[in-house]
């Protein structure tokens, strides 16, 4: 594995070249968790197919990298970068037997290159199309140009007054209505089915009053057109569907890319499998295919697919994601294994006794749907608003038609005004005031690594009054790391380090890594369970358990493992998982924004004691089941604390989905991050930070922006009440109306831009 | 005024051009990676081979 980085390019810098993007380190660890492309590939027309998510690709000079080294592997015939979705769509002609070396090929060149890549489902892939957003964009243009080429007749209309004569202000009509009302009926849409589905569970959302007032003005406009009247609304209709298809589409545009690239994440976790056929064989499989009985072989550092048996070999297997211990723990044949547990060690071989379905996944995802279904019960802010609206407005609607009725007594003039309330009070700026303002924050929150999957997850962010960490994984590390360095003399940590380089055991991982990079002594050998034996100059060297080494027991319950140097006292080497190093300075800020910090973790009371006191977190609880957190969320809920839960073990997706508002780190299980709001990338946890405060911006937006079309409202409505609105006062208040809003939405893209420059 | 008979629905005409570029765009797939579009147009792998070499300025990766 270690070859494809010994090929590289020493001058061509690893990833981007633009420097957009931080390269990646591509160690040979990494290497070892290269999956299998080949389930994922496709065959079509005697063409193989593959699709990958490929991170880091920024630039022209990324399309370029990227393309050129994927058709110079043989047989390639298409290969092309989407630069806006990071989907690299490849497809090559070969042979059945070489078609998975292909693919295996293209993963380690990307590799080389400096990019991560992992490949697609391409069932997943089928789902993908954005098929919405297209109508969307179809209805937008339609109605972007039917309100231009109506608007061009109507402001001759305006313009022509009392100069124009009763027939060309007709043939101007003719030709309005004929454009305006195909084109209103085709992109009204969206918004009719929306409001007819609103009120077949009887709400009221925004569309109903956007529904009403495009078929009131069609309807009213053809009546006038027929009758021979002065005033039509044509240009109001599609002017005001124009306007609120914008905001839609930017609504749809911001929930289907956090969508996509909440997928882009998973798909790096999408996992294979190497499954033993009969005769021994080793074939890759993908993780949904696997059936109960199957062996699967679990080199170190693979990841179990399903739950299952040890059938063969020992090793320590990294429990983190599941329980949040932090501790590895041995496993032998016969124990039984669970679905998230990374084999760090020794090879092992297991029988699945669940498919992916069914594993602890499952159990975990019923824990998960309970939570999100409470969660629904959030209203958004724009809702909360229509529902105050539409009363009023509808009110307001009926009460003008009443009034001229009696005083003026005229019905047409009376329905006239009735309809014109219900034009110009149109929540365009209403429409347009939450997505505008979401899609700039969630724009921002992007470009500093953190993905938000919904708009009404802002809003939940910035209501968040406390939040609730996980321990491993979330603020620590979540590996173990060498606490006691300045104990042990330096020869020591050379010679341990040169055993330790042998094996994949997390704490030799660590020794090695405080160690540096050095020789690796030739004839180790290492004894699962026990610890790695060799010869260095004349002497046997051991590092492993107290017990195997011959050492007294340990004076705590610290993680520990021993050096020993022929009859030489024997060294402890003791470890502990540290946490973040910004997670003291972000659980104070967060502190300082009224959001106080509570500790829930999996692992033992003292571990999570110190970090507790580290961080300066007073409140925490020790050894929960994932049960026990959720509860512990429900508990605050019901105190009517709005909790945002930050975890990202298996063990928490239970309760990532019970909080009010939740995020994951993009090192979380797949589980998490799908119950999750927000997933940040990098390391540390300062993102979190950043999106409380984005979030409350965007809040201070919305309301402002709600504000003012409350104002905007007060200030029309008596004009159109007492019946001066005519069609050119319609159209300018509603134009008017929706560019401040979008011009007061832009401000929050302006304003705190990081200072920090881009990393030469 | 007559000639607004023929103007209007010229002016028609031109907008409904307009409007079916843009959804013959669409539906061509031209909206499917603005991003990448943008950045393509600076690659100089249409160029012939001396002629790329001599190109200094454009970004260029090769080995």
């Amino acid at each position: 594995m270690s070859a494809g980085v010994a090929i590289k390019d020493a001058s061509a810098r690893a990833g981007c070249p633009s420097g957009l993007e931080p390269s990646v380190e591509t160690t040979t660890d990494d290497a070892a968790g290269v999956m299998d492309p080949a389930p994922f590939v496709r065959r079509r027309d005697g063409l193989c197919e593959l699709e990958l998510a490929v991170f880091g690709a920024r630039c022209a000079g990324c399309i370029a990298k990227i393309e050129t080294a994927m058709k110079a592997i043989g047989g390639m015939e298409r290969a092309r970068l989407n630069l806006s979705t990071g989907r690299l769509s490849l497809a090559w002609r070969d042979s059945p037997q070489s078609s998975n070396k292909t693919a295996q090929k293209t993963i380690q060149s990307l590799r080389d290159l400096g990019y991560r890549a992992a490949p697609f489902d391409p069932q997943a892939m089928e789902s993908d199309h954005d098929a919405e957003g297209r109508r969307l964009l179809r209805a937008l243009g339609v109605a972007g140009f039917a309100a231009a080429n109506v608007m061009l007749l109507s402001v001759s209309v305006w313009a022509g007054g009392a100069d124009m004569g009763a027939g060309t202000r007709g043939l101007m009509h003719w030709a309005s209505a004929l454009i305006a009302i195909p084109a209103a009926l085709y992109a009204a849409q969206p918004f009719f089915s929306s409001a007819w589905n609103g009120l077949k569970n009887r709400h009221a959302n925004m569309d109903v009053p956007i529904s009403l007032a495009v078929i009131l003005a069609l309807a009213l406009s053809i009546h006038e057109f027929f009758v021979g009247g002065e005033h039509t609304y044509f240009d109001a209709a599609v002017m005001l569907l124009f306007f609120l298809l914008i905001g839609r589409y930017l609504d749809h545009r911001l929930r289907w890319r956090a969508r996509a690239a909440a997928r882009d994440l998973l798909a790096m976790q999408a996992m294979t499998a190497q499954r033993i056929g009969e005769g021994g064989v080793i074939e890759p499989v993908a993780a949904r295919d696997i059936v109960v009985g199957d062996l699967l072989m679990l080199s170190p550092g693979d990841r179990a697919p399903v739950d299952g048996v040890i059938a063969e070999g020992t090793s320590h297997v990294d429990l983190s994601l599941v329980t949040g211990e932090s501790a590895p723990q041995k496993r032998s044949p016969g124990e039984s294994i669970h679905a998230g547990v990374v084999n760090k060690s020794n090879r092992l071989v297991m029988r699945a006794n669940a498919t992916v379905e069914n594993s602890l996944v499952a159990d975990l995802a019923r824990l998960i749907e309970a939570g999100e279904q409470s969660r629904s019960r959030y209203i958004r802010l724009a809702d909360r608003a229509a529902r105050l609206y539409v009363p009023v407005v509808h009110t307001l609607a009926l009460a003008t038609f009443v009034g001229w009725l009696f005083f003026d007594g005229g019905l047409r003039v009376a329905a006239i005004n009735a309809i014109a309330v219900l034009i110009i009070t149109c929540p365009c700026a209403l429409g347009l005031a939450a997505p505008a303002v979401q899609v700039v924050a969630t724009g921002r929150l992007f470009k500093r690594g953190v993905l938000v999957r919904s708009g009404d997850a802002l809003e939940r962010l910035a209501e968040a009054g406390a939040v609730v960490f996980d321990k491993t994984g979330t603020l620590t590390l979540g590996r173990p790391v060498l606490a006691n360095r300045d104990d042990i003399a330096p020869e020591d940590l050379q010679d341990a380090a040169a055993l330790a380089r042998v094996s994949r055991h997390p704490l030799s991982r660590a020794v090695v890594e405080v160690a540096g990079a050095g020789a690796a002594v030739a004839d180790a050998v290492e004894f699962p369970g026990l610890g790695i034996e060799g010869m260095i100059g004349d002497d046997r060297v051991r590092l492993g358990s107290a017990e195997w080494v011959g050492a007294p027991d340990a004076p705590d319950a610290s993680l520990e493992t021993w050096f020993r140097r022929g009859d030489a006292a024997p060294v402890r080497f003791r470890f502990e998982d540290i946490p973040h190093q910004d997670a003291r300075g972000v659980v104070e800020a967060l502190a300082a924004r009224g959001l106080p910090a509570e500790l829930l973790s999996g692992d033992r009371e003292n571990a999570v004691a110190a970090v507790a006191e580290q961080l300066g977190v007073s409140r925490y609880r020790a050894e929960l089941n994932p049960q026990q957190k959720a509860e512990r969320l429900l508990a605050l809920r019901a105190a009517d604390t709005k909790a945002a839960m930050v975890g990202d073990g298996l063990n928490d997706a239970p309760s990532l989905a019970h909080a009010h508002v939740s995020l994951s780190p993009g090192t979380a299980a797949d589980a998490s991050q799908a119950a999750a709001d927000f997933v940040y990338l990098g390391e540390g946890l300062s993102p979190i930070v950043e999106a409380v405060d984005v979030s409350r911006k965007a809040r201070r937006r919305v309301l402002e922006n709600f504000a003012f079309a409350a104002l905007y409202n007060a200030c029309a409505i008596p004009l159109a009440v007492f019946g001066f609105v005519t069609p050119l006062i319609a159209a300018l208040a509603m134009s008017g109306s929706s560019l401040v809003v979008t011009l007061n939405a832009l401000r929050l893209a302006g304003e705190g831009r990081p200072s920090k420059a881009p990393a030469p | 005024m007559t000639g607004l008979l023929y103007l209007i629905p010229i002016a028609l005409l031109l907008g409904g051009l307009g409007l079916a570029a843009f959804l013959w765009a669409l539906r061509s797939g031209q909206f499917d990676d603005p991003d990448g579009a943008a950045a393509r147009i600076l690659l100089d792998d249409d160029l012939e081979e001396d002629e790329e070499d001599a190109s200094q300025d454009a970004p260029r990766i090769s080995r």
